[in-house]
């Protein structure tokens, strides 16, 4: 066993089922990530990819299949105790602390991570470390300079990358990212894609995405899911070359 | 002890049924609108008014009286949602239950100052006075008439609901409120209609229970956990979820009334905590948890 | 967030309230009344205004605590008040952690439903124990023990005046600490968006209950105070009116702010004392229009409409 340690998946979804009434949106998925990969998950509209999504981070249980994340079966565990244990998540639809501020966003991640939620009586103001690595992640993603606005005053494409750095601040070895650039002009596109390669070497980063061209320029290998199920997974060569692909996305807006 | 049974069921099933009709409305709304409107019980109560006045000052038949209080109430419940309701769907939780608040404080008022603070005596017509006899039992008529009738209501419901365009067009819309805007069906008009049609049945039960649940000012007050119950309990936006949870708070409510009087309501509060914990959607539910 | 500028208002509302003892002796026992309430409503900010509980069946806990002081008083168990309160605490917190873990896993017109349901419950039990409460004539003439032995609740209320301004007082210190720290900053996530705070960790349910534990004990707090400053407990106590009431007077204040219920209380009680002199029935109205005017017009509460005031002022005078 320990000699395959390295080779363990980070994480890995085998089975996975999931429907809804006599609806199936998921179906019989496998796949596994390694250590600091770069994967993508594609997929036309209606394909699953957010439901997907939502079973592996545990907002969703699956209808049967499991989940391991760095080896641990985590198929019962909630999405707060998945976290705990390694796995971050962006939203497609961003989803904020909209009245707090971009700093207090990312504090109260830290804060959670690092086990102080329950502290009542010491003066959240005196985390000075937690702050510090506060205004460290925000200058990641170059917001630094709004640190003190309330989120809900900053643009769209601002809150996309406090999602990313909120994120970040639980120290995934995991990260799912639903769409980090949806809603956002083409324009500013680069920007969460620079963003996205600069991120730490050792975290698997599952993109999903349904522009073409930022899933070519970051992902090692891609995987496309139809209809709930997997239909290949492969380099983004073999994808571009992939006939059954084409097929799929033939008429699609990509 | 067989006419205690017997007893216990006409009264628990009718009162069921008042029950029914009072809060059935609610239960669309709120799982049509997500409107906590804690103030639904008003409209029972000015059923229950409309109908004692037109019967006592204006000598107007039981049951005419009965469909003019509906239609009035109908009428303003319809008038209520287009000028405050609407403005508050979307807002915090919050602002909903303040908001019903205050709507239940001035029409508890309101009622005072016209009705005075005493019940209004409700004066049946004879032949729903009194009992009858059937196969050696005991039969109360107006508990056998309200059965009756509330069946029917609730029948009339569940066609409507699930066996028409209208029907489908609101279980659409509370399953996915999107969805039905994007395939064209006029929600805010369908919330206006369904408010009403809530409203008036709300009227129509306060105005055929009001030999039950007293009707005085202080009304959507003393009963507004009875409603919350049967919505809670039955689960939002079903038709049929309410009829169950009304008859059996009816039922358990009218039991320890006749076998345990010292025990109040305590045995059903306790018995809809467990059920709650047990399952928290309710009874039957047809929005996704 | 502008702390320096207001720092120098802190001392001032309790300032005033000593004021208003020595000028105006005679009114201790409605500022006592006052005080005891505001302890309330503060303890249901924690749950409506920071973690976005919306209760309406706090009345229990403040019961609970009443009665569990008034009962051992009353019975001669034990009188002295520092012990009762905290045995009220204890009694409250217990109520509010097995009312909580049934509630809390349940939302919207369901929880609300509970929680009118608790108070209701407590209430009926009250109601029925004739012999250990005294049911509908409420638990009177209990007397309590002088304070640490020293201060015997006196005629003029002089005792009860400093007793209920120092627990407000304390309470207030404690609960701007918890408000202040990581767990009540979490509590606030959780009122933002419950989902967000899931996603990074939180164990949402645990983490409301024991906001809902807290808010309990205090709340319990409260009721043991009015209970030792007036020897009193009313059934009322439990009422479903009374947890209407303490939401009303938190968001006539503001909510989420703490300094709301200082504000809001007194207004309430003093309008309610004006108002309903005469005839209930227009109290019932008023509460009514207000409470429609603060949904319509004036979200945020007193305080949140002065703050705007103050600001449109300020903007005016710096030009």
């Amino acid at each position: 066993m320990s000699g395959q340690m390295s080779e363990r998946p980070v994480l890995e979804a085998r089975g996975l089922n999931k429907s809804f009434g006599s609806v199936v949106v998921t179906r019989d998925v496998n796949m596994s990530l390694r250590r600091g990969e770069r994967r993508a998950l594609i997929g036309p509209n209606g394909a699953g990819k957010t439901t997907f999504v939502n079973l592996l981070s545990g907002r969703l249980r699956p209808t049967s299949g499991e989940v391991f994340l760095d080896g641990v079966d985590v198929s019962r565990a909630d999405e707060a105790r998945r976290s705990k244990l390694g796995m971050g998540r962006t939203f497609q639809i961003t989803s904020l602390f909209p009245a707090l501020t971009a700093h207090e966003n990312i504090f109260l991640a830290l804060a959670e991570c690092a086990g102080f939620g329950l502290h009542m009586l010491r003066s959240a103001r005196s985390y000075g470390a937690l702050h510090d690595r506060a205004d460290e992640l925000l200058e990641k993603v170059g917001l630094l300079p709004v640190s003190a606005t309330t989120v809900q005053q900053l643009p769209y494409g601002q809150q996309r990358l406090i999602e990313i750095a909120v994120a970040l601040a639980l120290e995934p070895k995991v990260l799912l990212l639903d769409e980090p650039a949806a809603g956002i002009p083409t324009s500013e596109r680069d920007l969460i894609l620079d963003i996205v390669k600069a991120l730490p070497g050792d975290i698997a980063v599952l993109l999903i995405d349904h522009d073409m061209d930022l899933v070519f320029r970051f992902a090692e290998r891609i995987t496309v899911l139809v209809q709930g199920s997997i239909l290949v997974e492969g380099s983004p060569a073999e994808i571009a070359a992939d006939q059954r692909v084409r097929d799929v996305y033939l008429g699609e807006k990509s | 002890m067989t006419s205690t049974l017997a007893n216990i069921l006409f009264f628990g099933l009718a009162y069921g049924m008042i029950l029914y009709m009072t809060s059935v409305g609610l239960s669309i709304t709120m799982g049509l609108m997500g409107f906590v409107n804690l103030a639904h019980g008003v409209f029972a109560m000015l059923g229950g008014y409309a109908t004692v006045t037109l019967m006592n000052s204006l000598a107007v038949p039981f049951l005419p009286a009965l469909l003019a209080a509906c239609i009035l109430v109908t009428g303003l419940g319809f008038a209520l949602e287009r000028l405050l309701y609407r403005r508050l769907y979307g807002a915090a939780e919050l602002d909903q239950v303040l908001f019903s608040m205050a709507l239940i404080f001035i029409s508890v008022a309101i009622a005072r100052i016209f009705w005075g603070p005493l019940a209004q005596p409700i004066v049946l017509p004879h032949y729903l006075q009194g009992h009858f006899e059937l196969a050696g039992a005991t039969i109360p008529t107006y508990r056998l008439f309200l059965l009756i009738f509330g069946g029917a209501i609730a029948a009339a419901l569940w066609f409507g609901f699930d066996r028409t365009l209208f029907g489908a067009r609101v279980r659409a819309a509370v399953e996915n409120h999107e969805m039905a805007e994007a395939v064209g069906i006029n929600t805010d008009r369908l919330f206006a209609l369904t408010f009403g049609l809530g409203t008036g049945l709300a009227a129509l039960g306060g105005g055929l229970g009001a030999e039950i649940l007293a009707i005085s000012p202080g009304y959507p007050l003393q009963y507004i956990i009875f409603f919350l119950i049967v919505v809670a309990v039955g689960g939002l936006g079903s038709i049929k979820g309410p009829l169950y949870a009304a008859l059996i708070i009816g039922l358990a409510d009218t039991a320890t009334k006749y076998l345990m009087p010292e025990v109040g309501m305590i045995f059903v509060f306790a018995f809809v905590f467990l059920l709650l914990r047990w399952r928290p959607q309710g009874i039957v539910s047809r929005r996704k948890g | 967030m502008g702390r320096t500028a207001t720092i120098w208002l802190e001392p001032l509302p309790w300032l005033l309230a000593l004021a208003t003892y020595a000028l105006a002796p005679q009114y201790a026992p409605l500022m006592t009344q006052i005080f005891v309430m505001i302890l309330f409503a503060m303890s249901l900010d924690l749950l409506v205004g920071y973690t976005g509980i919306v209760t309406l069946g706090h009345a229990a806990q403040f019961g609970t605590g009443a009665y569990v002081a008034g009962i051992l008083a009353a019975r001669g168990w034990i009188t002295d008040p520092t012990l009762t309160a905290v045995l009220a605490m204890l009694a409250a917190g217990t109520v509010g952690l097995l009312f909580g873990s049934l509630m809390l896993r349940t939302k919207g017109l369901a929880f609300l439903m509970l929680s009118v349901a608790s108070g209701m419950l407590l209430y009926e039990i009250a109601n029925k124990a004739t012999g250990i409460t005294g049911g509908d004539d409420g638990l009177q003439g209990v007397v309590f023990s002088p304070l640490l032995g020293l201060w015997e609740f006196d005629f003029r209320g002089t005792t009860a005046f400093f007793y209920s301004l120092l627990m407000l007082f304390l309470t207030f210190i404690f609960l701007r600490r918890v408000v202040n720290s990581p767990f009540g900053w979490s509590l606030r996530g959780i009122r933002e968006n419950d989902l967000r705070m899931a996603a990074i960790g939180c164990q949402n349910y645990r983490r409301r209950l024991i906001a809902y534990t807290l808010a309990s004990a205090l709340a319990g707090l409260a009721g043991a105070v009015q209970a030792q400053c007036t020897g009193f407990v009313a059934l009322n106590s439990l009422s479903f009116e009374l947890s209407g009431g303490v939401l009303i007077m938190l968001i006539l204040g503001g909510s989420g702010r703490l300094y709301g219920a200082m504000f809001g209380v007194p207004i309430y009680m003093i309008a309610q004392d004006y108002l309903a002199k005469n005839d209930p029935t227009n109290w019932f109205l008023w509460q009514g229009i207000i409470l429609l005017i603060l949904v319509l017009f004036a979200r945020g509460g007193v305080l949140s409409l002065a703050e705007r005031g103050f600001q449109a002022c300020w903007r005016k005078v710096a030009r």
